[in-house]
């Protein structure tokens, strides 16, 4: 796997402070680097009061819905009668983002350490750490951290030798884009089929075993140590724009610029900066047209949307997107809508966990159509019937994987619509070859 | 339980109060509104997949499943709304893209609930045109069960069943995305003893039954309540009749009983029901053995032979005889100076079905044991056939005799055989008397739990056959006693009177789902 670029002077380098950094994956390396401190500080303090600098320091949820992490974790019951479970999502297979991948292959420590305050502060017995399954090299890497913070005395009976007992496990994926749903990662965890579960109840009140659970991103909890360390109002500050948005976050940028990889700004950051300046702008000659900020689920935005559009969660919502997992794709004026979200389409189509009716069916007849439309044997009413699908797969189902699909093909017949008509209408030559 | 919080909410303008925790799709049914479903059973775990039970339920912004939301108190619901109607009718459009236009010639066709609810709110036209369905071919999952895929509409009911009710998780969703189908554990068959109740769960004719394939269309099919046979666990069925033969049964709801299950012996059960080697007219033994007469000349040779005895009378009962047929037959035989005797055929092991608690399939393989107990029946069956050699009368009520010697009763004063087939050593007997069997005349059963169940006629009797009920009664009007019975109700109203055990029952209040017969019998009666 590739090794990181040198940071930019737009970044701001907190979490990939490290990356390519090969000695602070391991324990020594990252004690040297002032690892384990916020660990340390963390279990001298009460669990309540974490979760209340956590609160305060207005850190949301990175790995898509942005829910506030303090928050999410004041839902674990009060009165403790059960095993707490902590799950830590790093399941990262949202098509377009891979900064969790980069996290844990460069400082799976900063990952345990994360989780091992966030355990503490939600009075969990146990972490899961459940990695996709294609993720073969970070699983290596994370594996042997684990095992030396196990011999280190990081994790264990008496967890820095703080008296607390604090354990943690990995577990391997198989391949399924759904299990990064987390009800449907709870059931993997579990050894069922990674189905999602129908919500309420939430995980906090019956999550994996059917116990209290919290889970959060990969991303997520590795901030959660520089909290620890620099304080709530250190990390408040890190804002560009809105003030609901802290903090800093990695956009994995892919698809038609001149350099893709992984960028940490600050939220609030301008989109168009990211594209032009950090990421060095599109190829020779070439336009940009499109682009998805937050992963493939999150509706498209046109060129005049993203280059006005702020990177925080306020700032997509604006636009009428979503921040996401961060995952931007770029789309230069070469690139063939059409076929881009019948690609994603398909991609849907074959992750569905054929639950739900409306997903099952309709990820797959969306597709069909799509395809028939590249092939050149597209109807002018299919774009109409895209759209009474797409609306009719939004918001009825468990989970929001059939939602993921309408989204992009919903904005793409919006934003670009002229592209379908084109092949509908023969003014365009067909791609069937393409299908 | 008393302290149950009672809620009120609005179900389609209707105010219905129920209590707390009940799922929406449960308090419509109060409001008199069903919930189109397709994966919510009332006896399985909710599923909430098929997404087809979405309501509106105001201030909340998307719609809800009525399958998985509990009730509110002040709760408004909108069950057929027009954006509740629409999200339906696009659920159903998605259900019958890969489903095939097979009605014609699919088991299911009548009693299927896709095509009801397609009928009901579905899309005339389909705007799936011009894409291949879904095929996969038929397979079979072993015991009496077909899985045709390409009717599947994958709500699960019969895996939620096989791993939660059964507790054999054979069964399985196997693949993703449209292309999933129910899978069946490699080199495992659905050999498990209820199996066959995923047939009636399949709300679609995706697994269908072997044993009833392509006999019948539903709607030529007459159903009659009517109680299992197949052992004393005393399970609610529905006879299915076409043309007065009898061509499945299958479970009829009962909470206190079966709930909504029956196994796959009970299900069997229905064959004998038409057999063809009836006893069809009242039978008179002559100078050239047994010839047909009617049933006057019958009863009145019968009533000479009771009349003229001096000695014991013996009475060799079947456990599938009706309570009031056991009860009859004892009294117009003169009450209690008989011997009377049953045997119970202990067949293979108890099969319980875990999910459902005092539901088995149970090693005494009869109906009414608990009954032919309750009316002083012993099990003392070999002893009363050694005592039928030197007795003045021994009437056998459609006992098989298998096993008994050929001419174990050829000693005795006069044989009188009343049932439904005529075996082989009740060939000596001096009358015959031709039984209506359960399918073709109303009666009880009692349980093991001493539930005293009602069943209907289904099918008309073969030629003369009666039920046993009017044969007994009427024998009494021969012999001077009584007038006859009209009715079974009336059998059993004067069997209540009569019997302690079966004190304060009545034959209307049993209603369809039964009632439990008073504890314990006052003064056991002696046998002889």
């Amino acid at each position: 796997m590739g090794f990181p670029h040198q940071p930019h002077p737009k970044e701001t380098v907190v979490l990939s402070q490290y990356f390519g950094d090969a000695e602070a994956r391991t324990y020594q390396g990252w004690i040297k680097r002032g690892g384990y401190a916020a660990l340390r500080t963390a279990l001298g303090m009460q669990p309540s009061q974490v979760v209340d600098l956590v609160k305060e320091s207005g850190l949301r949820g990175r790995g898509g819905a942005g829910f506030p992490t303090g928050l999410k974790w004041s839902f674990m019951p009060r009165e403790k009668t059960k095993p707490h479970y902590l799950c830590c999502n790093a399941d990262e297979s949202e098509p377009g983002t891979f900064k969790d991948r980069e996290i844990m292959r460069w400082t799976p420590h900063a990952l345990i350490e994360g989780c091992a305050i966030a355990q503490y502060a939600i009075r969990a017995e146990v972490t899961y750490i459940y990695i996709r399954g294609e993720f073969t090299e970070p699983l290596e890497v994370m594996q042997r951290a684990l095992d030396e913070a196990y011999r280190e005395g990081v994790l264990g009976a008496n967890a820095m030798g703080a008296g607390t007992r604090l354990d943690m496990y990995i577990h391997r994926g198989a391949g399924a884009y759904i299990c990064g749903e987390e009800t449907a990662l709870m059931n993997s965890i579990e050894g069922r089929r990674g189905n999602p579960r129908i919500k309420p109840p939430f995980p906090a009140a019956a999550g994996v075993f059917g116990l209290p659970t919290t889970i959060n991103n990969v991303e997520t909890l590795v901030a959660v140590p520089h909290i620890i360390n620099r304080g709530a109002a250190w990390y408040k500050g890190l804002c560009l724009s809105n003030p609901k948005s802290t903090g800093t976050k990695l956009f994995s940028v892919c698809g038609q610029v001149r350099r893709p990889g992984n960028y940490e700004v600050t939220l609030g950051f301008p989109l168009r900066d990211l594209l032009y300046d950090l990421c060095g702008g599109m190829l020779d000659g070439r336009q940009l047209k499109a682009c998805i900020p937050g992963g493939s689920s999150v509706p498209i935005l046109d060129r005049e949307e993203t280059e006005s559009c702020l990177m925080d969660y306020e700032g997509c919502a604006e636009k009428g997107t979503m921040l996401g997992s961060g995952g931007v794709i770029v789309f230069d004026d070469t690139a063939d809508m059409v076929y881009q979200i019948m690609r994603l389409a398909r991609f849907y189509a074959h992750e569905s966990c054929a639950q739900c009716t409306q997903c099952r069916e309709g990820t797959a007849w969306m597709t069909k159509i799509l395809q028939r439309i590249l092939a050149g044997d597209g109807q002018p009413k299919d774009l109409d019937l895209l759209l009474d699908l797409s609306e009719q797969m939004t918001g009825k189902t468990i989970c929001v994987l059939s939602d993921s699909c309408a989204a992009p093909v919903v904005s793409g017949i919006k934003k670009f619509r002229r592209e379908f008509e084109a092949y509908i209408s023969r003014a365009r030559r067909p791609a069937g070859a393409a299908v | 339980m008393s302290d149950q919080e009672i809620v009120t909410l609005t179900i389609e303008g209707v105010e219905v109060s129920v209590p707390k925790g009940t799922l929406l799709i449960e308090a419509a049914k109060q409001a008199g509104v069903v919930v189109p479903h397709y994966c919510y059973h009332p006896g399985l775990p909710v599923a909430g997949v098929c997404r087809m039970c979405l309501v509106e339920v105001e201030k909340t912004p998307k719609l809800q499943i009525a399958c998985a939301t509990q009730v509110a108190a002040g709760m408004v619901v909108r069950v057929l709304s027009p954006q509740a109607r629409e999200a339906r009718t696009a659920v159903l459009e998605f259900l019958l893209i890969n489903h095939p236009l097979d009605c014609p010639i699919c088991d299911q066709a009548g009693e299927c609930e896709l095509q009801d609810y397609v009928f009901q709110e579905g899309r005339a036209r389909t705007r799936y045109a011009a894409f291949p369905k879904r095929f996969n071919p038929v397979e079979d999952f072993g015991g009496d069960v077909l899985y045709v895929p390409n009717r599947c509409i994958l709500c699960t009911r019969c895996v939620r069943f096989m791993d939660h009710v059964a507790g054999d998780d054979v069964l399985n969703v196997s693949e993703r995305g449209d292309r999933a189908f129910i899978g069946i554990h490699p080199g495992k068959q659905l050999e498990h003893a209820w199996a066959g109740n995923v047939v009636d769960l399949c709300p679609v004719g995706s697994l269908i039954s072997k044993d009833f394939l392509h006999k019948a269309r539903a709607w030529e099919l007459d159903r009659t309540p009517s109680v299992c046979t197949g052992c004393s666990q005393g399970c609610n069925v529905t006879l299915d009749t076409r043309t007065d033969v009898v061509v499945r049964s299958r479970p009829r709801a009962n909470p206190a009983v079966n709930r909504y299950f029956m196994c796959d012996h009970g299900r069997a059960e229905h064959r004998w029901l038409n057999r063809g080697d009836r006893i069809e007219a009242p039978l008179v033994a002559g100078v050239d053995g047994l010839a047909a007469a009617d049933w006057e000349h019958g009863l009145a040779q019968t009533a000479q032979l009771i009349k003229g005895a001096a000695g014991r009378i013996v009475i060799l009962a079947s456990p599938g005889a009706s309570t009031e047929a056991l009860f009859l037959a004892r009294r117009a035989l003169g009450g209690s100076a008989v011997t009377a005797a049953f045997r119970v055929p202990h067949a293979g092991q108890e099969v319980p079905l875990p999910g459902v608690p005092n539901l088995a399939l149970r090693t005494e393989r009869v109906p009414n044991a608990t009954g032919a107990r309750l009316l002083g029946y012993t099990e003392a069956f070999d002893a009363a056939v050694r005592a039928a050699a030197g007795a003045a009368i021994v009437l056998v009520l459609d006992e098989s005799l298998s096993g008994v010697a050929p001419d174990a009763l050829a000693s005795a004063g006069a044989v009188i055989y009343a049932g439904t087939v005529l075996p082989e050593a009740a060939r000596c007997a001096r009358v015959v008397l031709p039984l209506a069997n359960v399918a073709e005349e109303d009666g009880t059963f009692v349980n093991r739990d001493r539930r005293v169940q009602r069943y209907m006629q289904a099918r008309t009797a073969p030629g003369m056959a009666r039920p046993a009920w009017w044969v007994f009664a009427e024998l009494e009007a021969t012999l001077g006693r009584g007038e006859g019975l009209l009715s079974a109700d009336a059998a059993f109203d004067g069997l209540a009177a009569a019997e302690p055990a079966f004190g304060g029952l009545t034959y209307a209040a049993l209603g369809s789902a039964g009632a439990v017969a008073p504890a314990a019998r006052s003064g056991a009666r002696v046998s002889a």
